[in-house]
């Protein structure tokens, strides 16, 4: 086992006191700061960045919800109300990038914040990974995965919001393992059933519930692994995986977790 | 004039007549609805070309997608012949388009192949709506009568295309009699024309005259009831795809009106300013509310279900159909738009687009997914009908599920859906290390 350095992750207010300014903000986002799952990501995520000395920042205890569950459920009132606090401190940083592991904020923060002045470069973090992985021509030799069979479930917000299939699946090819693509995937992907604030209330009657007929397709596959790029996709499959009792031989992450695992850090 | 012209031009203006008076209503239905600015019209042209003349959203299921983009293409070519034969019967002349030559022969060649491509089409598509259980042609808005238009509207089809092929037989052979050649090039009635023989003189221009007036009485009274189907489709649907969302469908149309109040809020010098007009009504519950696109949406759906085919919440049984949605739509402003018209844009009928035709139930079943969105071949957005149903029952109706209402008060409270502190963001990255 190898020593271990402890992380210290930089705030925008820090850098700001000391006359710096990183070239990215990483925008952790609610999910990613308060999802118990999610922060997980959020920490493998902050490890990837720090092995490859990426010069970023998190708004920390400024950051506030980007209001997306907000707006699509129908409360435009708070999502402005978010969307102008938060475009008023990033600007006040003077940030150009952003990255993010949530596609419903990397939405947000791409295709609404403009009309409400807020102009910047936006990343999901599989784009990010993706260039990562090209710039530093990174290559997987650990075989942690490769007798796994990986199928990746396409988060809407990233999919069909924004036609951005590939980048996950150019991280999820980087690393050794069988790759299996589910039915209905890319463009025709189905939802997880946690979108447009489903996420924070009861399922309308119905025959099932979303997430399960969505977790039994991928089940269908064989796949060991569900990999996902999304907080809201993570926590509905994980509780699929669950409900369905496939625990034992199914697990779900996320693609930055899958990179950090097999590149060992 | 010859009584023949006579005729035709009589029926030619009572069709127009009817047409402008059926037009000329929906216009002004549409002057009740909502505004919205087109902006980016060369992306838009792009779109139309791509989607529309290109049919690429309808090839996402390749085989009937396919057929249906040979119907298309089919109509386009067929339409140079039906203006010849307007012109034809308006001056008493026989294809008077031949003029054209090569370019002619190209149109005639063209629509002749395209009138028996589409006739099978329309037999595949009608043998699937009535023999074969597609999950798509069905759901709890598809009354009887829904079903009937598409029946009735793929029969007219299949009877234009018929008269068509019949006009050109009898006309190839009419013209073999007179020795006088033919005009234009059909491949596949002058195979017909050959098979045909032992037919006197006087029955060939009689089934030749027949197949003529039969085909532009059809298309004439066709177009006179589309307007009324489910199949103005067949005029809309380009004109649709130009008006249609041209953002990526994750973004959502900002209220303008709300962020005037918003910076009103956060700007306490301008809380005084100005607040002299009375609030606009916020989002949508009844057809006066929804833009015009929104509506242009609802009168070129055609009820092909792909949206709803593909909707997780109607997938699993919630109530949520996104085609019902747009048929709704359609449905309210039939029923209110007449005492519109008659009354002004106060009219009040009791009833409403949200509560006597969509329920809360449906609305809040929808996981904004946009897969209805993606699947549409014409490019209508469901969603956005949807959302501004939502901005009603939360901006004036306070009407939120209870879930939502919470997570509302938890992001208005502590900047985040769930009831942690704010302070308490960055604990996720307290004991983080890296391996070296």
């Amino acid at each position: 086992m190898s020593e271990k350095k402890k992380i210290k992750v930089p705030t925008m207010a820090e850098l700001a006191a000391a006359g710096k300014k990183p070239e990215w903000l990483f925008w952790v986002g609610s999910a990613g700061a308060f999802d118990d799952r999610y922060k997980k990501v959020t920490r493998e995520f902050v490890k990837i960045l720090t092995y490859f000395q990426v010069d970023y920042a998190v708004l920390g205890v400024e950051e506030s919800d980007s209001g997306d569950v907000a707006r699509r459920a129908g409360n435009e009132m708070l999502f402005q109300m978010q969307a102008l606090t938060n475009i008023e401190l990033i600007n006040a940083y003077g940030v150009k990038k952003i990255v993010t592991c949530c596609p419903h904020d990397f939405n947000t923060i791409k295709n609404e914040y403009p009309e409400l002045g807020g102009h910047y470069e936006v990343y999901h973090h599989s784009q990010f990974l993706e260039k990562l992985i090209s710039d530093k021509n990174l290559n997987i030799e650990t075989g942690l995965f490769s007798d796994k069979k990986i199928v990746f479930h396409d988060p809407c917000y990233l999919g069909r919001a924004n036609k951005e299939y590939e980048a996950p699946r150019t991280v999820l090819g980087k690393i050794p393992s069988t790759k299996l693509e589910m039915r209905r995937n890319r463009s025709f992907g189905l939802c997880c059933g946690a979108g447009g604030g489903q996420m924070f209330k009861e399922a309308e009657k119905g025959d099932k519930e979303v997430f399960i007929e969505r977790t039994e397709e991928a089940i269908e596959t064989g796949a060991d692994i569900i990999a996902t790029a999304c907080p809201f996709c993570m926590v509905m499959l994980t509780d699929g995986i669950k409900y369905k009792n496939q625990e034992e031989r199914m697990k779900n992450y996320d693609i930055a977790e899958l990179l950090s695992m097999s590149l060992g850090l | 004039m010859t009584t023949k012209q006579l005729l035709f031009t009589l029926a030619l203006l009572l069709t127009i007549a009817a047409f402008a008076w059926t037009m000329r209503r929906i216009f002004l239905y549409f002057k009740f609805t909502g505004k919205y600015r087109l902006e980016n019209i060369p992306a838009r042209l792009i779109t139309t070309i791509k989607i529309a003349l290109g049919q690429t959203k309808i090839m996402r299921h390749p085989v009937m997608g396919f057929l249906h983009a040979l119907v298309f293409w089919g109509f386009m070519v067929i339409l140079v012949g039906s203006i010849e034969m307007v012109l034809d019967g308006l001056f008493g002349t026989e294809r008077m388009l031949q003029v054209l030559g090569p370019v002619y022969d190209f149109f005639m060649a063209s629509g002749d192949v395209f009138a028996a491509i589409i006739a099978a089409s329309i037999v595949v598509f009608l043998f699937r709506r009535l023999f074969m259980n597609v999950r798509r042609f069905y759901g709890t808005e598809m009354k009887p009568v829904s079903k009937a238009d598409a029946n009735i509207a793929l029969t007219f089809i299949l009877l234009l295309m018929v008269s068509l092929l019949g006009m050109n037989v009898f006309y190839v052979l009419e013209a073999n009699n007179h020795g006088h050649g033919i005009a234009g090039l059909y491949p596949i009635s002058q195979i017909f024309a050959a098979q045909v023989t032992g037919i006197d003189q006087g029955h060939i221009y009689f089934w030749h005259e027949f197949n003529w007036w039969f085909h532009i009485l059809l298309i004439f009274l066709f177009a006179n009831i589309l307007p009324y189907s489910k199949h103005f489709h067949v005029f809309m649907s380009v004109p649709n795809v130009f008006v249609s969302k041209i953002t990526p469908l994750g973004h959502v149309d900002n209220m303008d009106s709300i962020t005037k109040e918003v910076k009103l809020m956060l700007d306490p010098n301008a809380a005084f300013a100005e607040s002299s007009e009375a609030p606009p009504k916020f989002g949508v519950s009844d057809i006066n509310d929804v833009n015009w696109v929104n509506y242009m949406n609802a009168l070129s759906c055609t009820e092909c279900g792909r949206c709803t085919a593909v909707c997780p919440a109607n997938i699993t049984g919630k109530l949520l159909s996104p085609r019902k949605i747009m048929m709704d739509v359609r449905a309210r402003m039939k029923e209110k738009g007449p005492g519109l018209i008659k009354h002004g844009a106060g009219y009040d009928d009791n009833k409403s687009l949200l509560g006597n035709y969509i329920t809360e139930e449906e609305l809040w079943a929808c996981t904004m997914c946009n897969a209805c969105a993606e699947e549409c071949p014409i490019n209508i957005n469901q969603p956005a009908i949807i959302l501004d149903m939502r901005r009603y029952l939360v901006l004036e109706k306070s009407a939120a599920p209870s879930g939502l209402n919470t997570a509302f008060t938890n992001i208005e409270n502590n900047g985040a859906p769930w009831q942690y502190s704010q302070q308490d963001r960055m604990n996720w990255a307290e004991e983080l290390y890296l391996k070296e």
